[in-house]
């Protein structure tokens, strides 16, 4: 197990220790993989386009090269950062972590059970209940009813919903919708949990208990994969970052080291604006 | 500190490797779809709250749809064939033959919406995606047994016989079930790519109701016609069940067959095409 023991310790010191550890304790191995789908550019694909585009001898499909010929090891215990500019390839790495999207080349292997906190947020039928909503997608990734139960008011309470969990999700504020998204992502055990700019969740003192939980989940040897624009949080919370730029690795090391590296390539001074949001 | 930091990890391990064939392994697909079969359940369940707290009438809904329409297709039938076509043991017909296909239509609009309207749970999770044309089918199963027990109620009450050939119904409502997966699978999966295809699925049932022996037996067509049956889906599968259900006769070897032809068909390319395309559904939503 790599360990965390020594979190207050310099941030170099962290990361070596890391990189001296040894390989039986992989949670993720990325081997070469590549990324490529076809997506169509429309709003909303229809059979009347497709045949007024094929009739005209148009192509709406482009494919998208997300990811290049990436290869990295994830220990257990760490916690990765991924940074790069808009369209760098992190959201589509981690999709493909979850299973959620295949691989076009390459390889992927996972250890451990792993759990999503991707942009979009749990809802997927806005006239379910909140409940009804977190039930589905426990089910969905896998677990028995009696697990997904038993973690529900565990759920509920750190979510702080009260009565809402009852209601269609409709009802809720976006910041509703982000604590409940978060608090069901951390509280399904994962062994792996992959974080696609969902810090933000809730209000400023949301805010502070979801940092709060994320601390408590690292210090129990949780792997953790975030990919956030806000540098800061990459420094903060990560032991190990890479930085991907137009699907292409370009260097692994500590936060800090990785995020100036990152800083120097685009350009832009380390203004305050740049390290929370950029 | 350390031995509090260590936690067990839990054997589950994921490999995700490119697929030329572009299929996924079945048996292991098929394996967790049963693994993950209540969740399913749970979708059907949690879709038919969602639909009935929504209308007035709710679940008496179920019941009240099917028999209007079978009492507006009984007058009209009547009419246009001059007084032929009526009577309990028509009648009885018609709303076997109503019912059950009112079950396949089920299976093709709610297989269509399957996959985009679980939208977001299809980029955030991982899982067998047949799994949401499978629920769908689930929720058109739900809505049917209400109008069997509409069905009983009504032949009783028309002093219809009974006979042991009517258990037939339960192997031929099987292959029902079995033809809607893999029509909903292949519906699911076009409305992915056109979603427009929904707007034309009134249509197409519409005429797939007119061209299938439900409104008049299967010995009134024409013999013009009478060659091209076969080739219509549902001409085995309405006629085992009308047969057996309201005639309560054996049906012919020939309908059994076309039957059990048509079902295997539809499973087979309805689950191929969708395997093939589920891995692309994640960036096509």
């Amino acid at each position: 197990m790599s360990s965390l023991s020594d979190f207050d310790a310099p941030e170099g010191d962290r990361y070596r220790k890391i990189e001296k550890e040894t390989t039986n304790d992989l949670a993720i191995s990325i081997n070469d993989l590549s990324i490529t789908y076809r997506t169509n550019f429309q709003r909303t694909p229809t059979l009347a386009q497709a045949i007024r585009h094929f009739g005209r001898g148009e192509r709406v499909i482009r494919e998208v090269e997300a990811v290049k010929n990436v290869s990295f090891d994830v220990h257990h215990g760490t916690v990765l950062g991924l940074i790069g500019h808009n369209g760098a390839g992190k959201s589509t790495l981690l999709k493909a972590i979850a299973g959620i999207l295949p691989p076009s080349e390459g390889e992927i292997s996972v250890h451990g059970k792993v759990s999503t906190l991707l942009s979009l947020g749990v809802g997927f039928n806005s006239n379910l209940s909140g409940y009804e909503n977190i039930r589905l997608s426990g089910l969905a990734s896998g677990k028995s009813r009696a697990e997904v139960e038993a973690k529900m008011p565990e759920i509920a309470d750190f979510a702080e919903l009260g009565d809402f969990m009852e209601m269609p999700i409709r009802t809720y504020s976006s910041g509703m919708m982000s604590r409940l998204a978060f608090s069901a992502a951390v509280h399904m055990d994962p062994d792996i949990l992959l974080i696609d700019e969902a810090l933000s969740a809730g209000d400023a003192r949301f805010k502070v208990k979801a940092n709060k939980k994320m601390h408590e989940l690292m210090s129990s040897a949780r792997t953790m994969l975030l990919v956030s624009h806000a540098l800061t949080a990459i420094t903060d919370m990560c032991d190990d970052a890479i930085w991907l730029d137009h699907g292409r690795f370009m260097k692994r090391g500590n936060p800090q080291e990785v995020v100036d590296a990152y800083l120097e390539h685009v350009k832009v001074g380390k203004t305050s604006e740049v390290l929370e949001d950029l | 500190m350390g031995s509090d930091k260590k936690r067990v990890v839990s054997p589950e391990f994921s490999r995700y490797t490119s697929k030329k064939s572009g299929l996924p392994p079945v048996r292991g697909y098929l394996k967790d779809v049963w693994r993950r079969r209540e969740f399913a359940q749970e979708l059907a369940s949690s879709t038919l709250r969602a639909q009935q707290s929504t209308t007035f009438f709710g679940q008496l809904w179920l019941v009240i749809n099917p028999l209007l329409l079978a009492t507006v297709y009984y007058v009209l039938v009547i009419i246009l064939s001059g007084g032929k076509n009526k009577g309990a043991e028509y009648f009885t017909h018609l709303l076997a033959g109503l019912f059950a296909f009112y079950f396949v239509a089920g299976c093709m609009s709610g297989g269509a919406s399957s996959v985009t309207s679980a939208g977001k749970l299809v980029m955030n999770q991982a899982f067998p995606r047949l799994l949401l044309p499978i629920a769908a089918v689930m929720v058109a199963i739900r809505r049917f047994v209400p109008t069997m027990v509409v069905y009983l109620i009504i032949s009783i009450a028309l002093s219809r016989p009974f006979s042991f050939v009517q258990l037939l119904v339960i192997p031929s409502f099987i292959l029902l079930i079995i033809f809607g997966v893999g029509l909903a699978a292949l519906f699911a999966t076009m409305q992915v790519y056109f979603r427009d295809v929904a707007s034309l699925l009134p249509y197409i049932s519409r005429i797939w109701l007119y061209v299938s022996p439900i409104l008049y037996y299967a010995d009134q067509i024409p013999a013009a016609f009478a060659a091209a049956m076969p080739f219509n889906p549902l001409y085995g599968l309405m006629g085992i069940w009308t047969e057996t259900l309201s005639q309560g006769e054996l049906p012919r070897a020939s309908l059994w067959i076309n039957a059990v032809a048509w079902t295997v068909i539809s499973i087979c390319v309805g689950t191929y095409f969708f395997l093939r395309k589920e891995r692309e559904f994640a960036v096509r939503l």
